[in-house]
């Protein structure tokens, strides 16, 4: 792998070392203010914006020899864009990589946190298609730079209120907005709810980077994160009540639906591949000691 | 009215569209017929307005198109900058700040919590794309009430005041008539209890009967709720109804000032007294 790197012929980790300054530059001004969207120099690489640059970018900034590496897309380890962001980072670094959440000391995801718990020593990198959370209210980026800059959210409050005039509740289900720190309202990136409440108060520092939108954000460790929510209708993530994994029999995991294009029968299964695939594997090990 | 303080006092409140210069405030107003500048070309729409204005009071504004009463008022509710001037609000701070100062933080609070406008232009007052409901509850939610059932019920009571019927409510105001958004609109000015609520021209481009119904509704209003009120119009029988006391206008210039009765029956500057006669 080592030897690999030297003939990749890129600099380590692709990107340029003044870049990558830059980029970790823009990265503590987002730690300082927590849930503030610091615009950033987005550069250009050998994978098209709008498919995880700003994830990526952010993982090159910060990603070392030593470092572990996991990428998940979806929660999955095998998805195509996260084997080739894998791939790319793996011929750039010669790094180390993982599919054992407990082991890598650096994860970028698309869409999902990992199930197993995130601890102080690691960092977890969202990549973000949409970082503006009050763009399904506002068009305009000059107005809505100054909304939140005026702590001004009562558009987005008024568009949950006629949500649940409308359905009976708020109909959002990834891409939930949170607000951070009390202070700025934050896109958490397309996760699901069942991922929010792990925003709240974490060990992890959470980073976020959109290549496209050209923005950093962060939530650092022990940063409160509340979901938008009126005291009447609390914020609730889905209900996985009476369904467990075909596969791992996990009732506490966030699942997945997948229907039998034939059949046409229906049977959930872990969203956390990795995960999924450990816990049988312990189940397995249990059963041959016994 | 002995140790009574004003709500609000204005002082020389000014506003001039362009760069300005030195004689502007000279070379405008009514001696010279015109509110713009001949020196460099600017528009003083309206210079040193002074006013008080007490608690439970009405006051009328009057004067022709362009003298300055939407901009004094626009001033006010800070939707545009005031290029010189005071302006001390009494529920805020006590009245000891000139809030046209203020930052654009304690504007915004200021003008969600503290005030209610109403403008000519339902379109202006009201996100058309949001329900009615939705629109009350947008003044509610800016100051902190993330109660779903306690907005709805207060959305109802204000909208039953202002005589919407509430089938209504989870409507777009989209596809109201004109004077069933202009009643929308005044629900969602008094959402909050505003200690002050401005009324810019509410009333034109209403046909007479559904004029009628409006300013019988304010008037309703004002009596029950005690509002305090800044009532903008071209329309003397408007301002006869309404107010107590008048300002009139003419090109950015206040020409006369007092009770309304007074300023209908005896008008001493010869514009009130063309405005007065040309009255239908």
């Amino acid at each position: 792998m080592r030897e690999k790197k030297v003939q990749s012929g890129y600099n380590f980790a692709f990107l340029d070392e003044q870049s990558k300054k830059e980029i970790r530059r823009r990265m503590l001004k987002a730690v300082a203010i927590p849930g503030y969207q610091v615009p950033f120099a987005s550069r250009e690489l050998p994978i098209a914006r709008g498919w995880g640059t700003g994830g990526l970018q952010l993982t090159m900034s910060l990603i070392g020899p030593e470092d572990i590496l996991k990428v998940i897309d979806q929660g999955s380890d095998d998805v195509v864009n996260a084997v080739n962001i894998r791939k790319l980072l793996v011929l750039t670094t010669g790094v180390r990589t993982t599919e054992d959440t407990r082991e890598a000391t650096l994860i970028q995801t698309r869409h999902r946190i990992p199930e197993e718990p995130l601890e102080d020593w690691q960092i977890l990198v969202f990549q973000v298609p949409y970082p503006e959370p009050l763009r399904r209210v506002e068009p305009s980026e000059v107005k809505t730079r100054e909304m939140h800059a005026e702590a001004d959210y009562s558009r987005l409050w008024v568009y949950l209120y006629e949500d649940i005039v409308r359905w009976g509740e708020i109909t959002i289900g990834a891409q939930y907005p949170v607000m951070v720190n009390g202070r700025y309202v934050m896109d958490p990136s397309p996760i699901p709810r069942w991922d929010v409440p792990r925003l709240n108060m974490a060990e992890t520092l959470y980073l976020f980077g959109a290549g496209r939108e050209k923005r950093i954000y962060a939530v650092p460790p022990h940063t409160r994160v509340e979901p938008l929510q009126f005291t009447d209708y609390p914020f609730r993530v889905e209900d996985f009540r009476c369904k467990q994994c075909a596969l791992c029999g996990s009732v506490d995991t966030y699942l997945d639906e997948i229907i039998d294009d034939t059949t046409g029968a229906r049977r959930y299964i872990c969203s956390d591949t990795a995960y999924c695939a450990k816990r049988r594997r312990l189940k397995e090990e249990a059963g041959e000691n016994a | 009215m002995p140790n009574e303080e004003p709500l609000l006092k204005v002082r020389g409140l000014t506003r001039i569209f362009g760069s300005g210069c030195s004689k502007c405030t000279i070379c405008t107003g009514p001696m010279a017929g015109t509110n713009i500048c001949s020196q460099c070309r600017s528009i003083v729409a309206c210079a040193d307005v002074s006013f008080d204005l007490y608690a439970g009071e009405i006051l009328g504004v009057v004067g022709e198109s362009g003298s300055g009463k939407s901009t004094l008022v626009q001033c006010l509710y800070f939707d545009i900058p005031a290029t010189a001037g005071e302006a001390c609000f009494k529920p805020y701070k006590d009245g000891k700040v000139n809030m046209l100062a203020c930052s654009a933080q304690e504007k915004r609070y200021i003008r969600h919590h503290l005030m209610g406008m109403v403008y000519q232009n339902p379109h202006l007052g009201l996100k058309l794309d949001f329900t009615a409901g939705g629109n009350i509850a947008e003044k509610l939610l800016t100051a902190g009430i993330y109660h779903v059932g306690q907005i709805r019920r207060r959305a109802a009571e204000l909208l039953l005041r202002t005589e919407v019927p509430l089938e209504r409510m989870d409507h777009l105001p989209r596809f109201f008539s004109g004077g069933m958004q202009q009643r929308v609109q005044i629900a969602k000015a008094l959402a909050n209890n505003p200690p002050l609520v401005f009324l810019d021209e509410v009333t034109t481009g209403l046909d007479v009967s559904v004029q009628a119904r409006v300013l019988d509704l304010i008037k309703k209003l004002q009596r029950e709720l005690g509002l305090t009120m800044i009532v903008i119009s071209h329309d003397l029988g408007v301002i006869r109804l309404l107010t107590n006391r008048t300002l009139v206008m003419k090109t950015g210039r206040v020409v006369e000032t007092g009770l309304t009765d007074q300023i209908l029956e005896d008008p001493q500057h010869p514009y009130t007294q063309l405005l007065v006669s040309s009255m239908l």
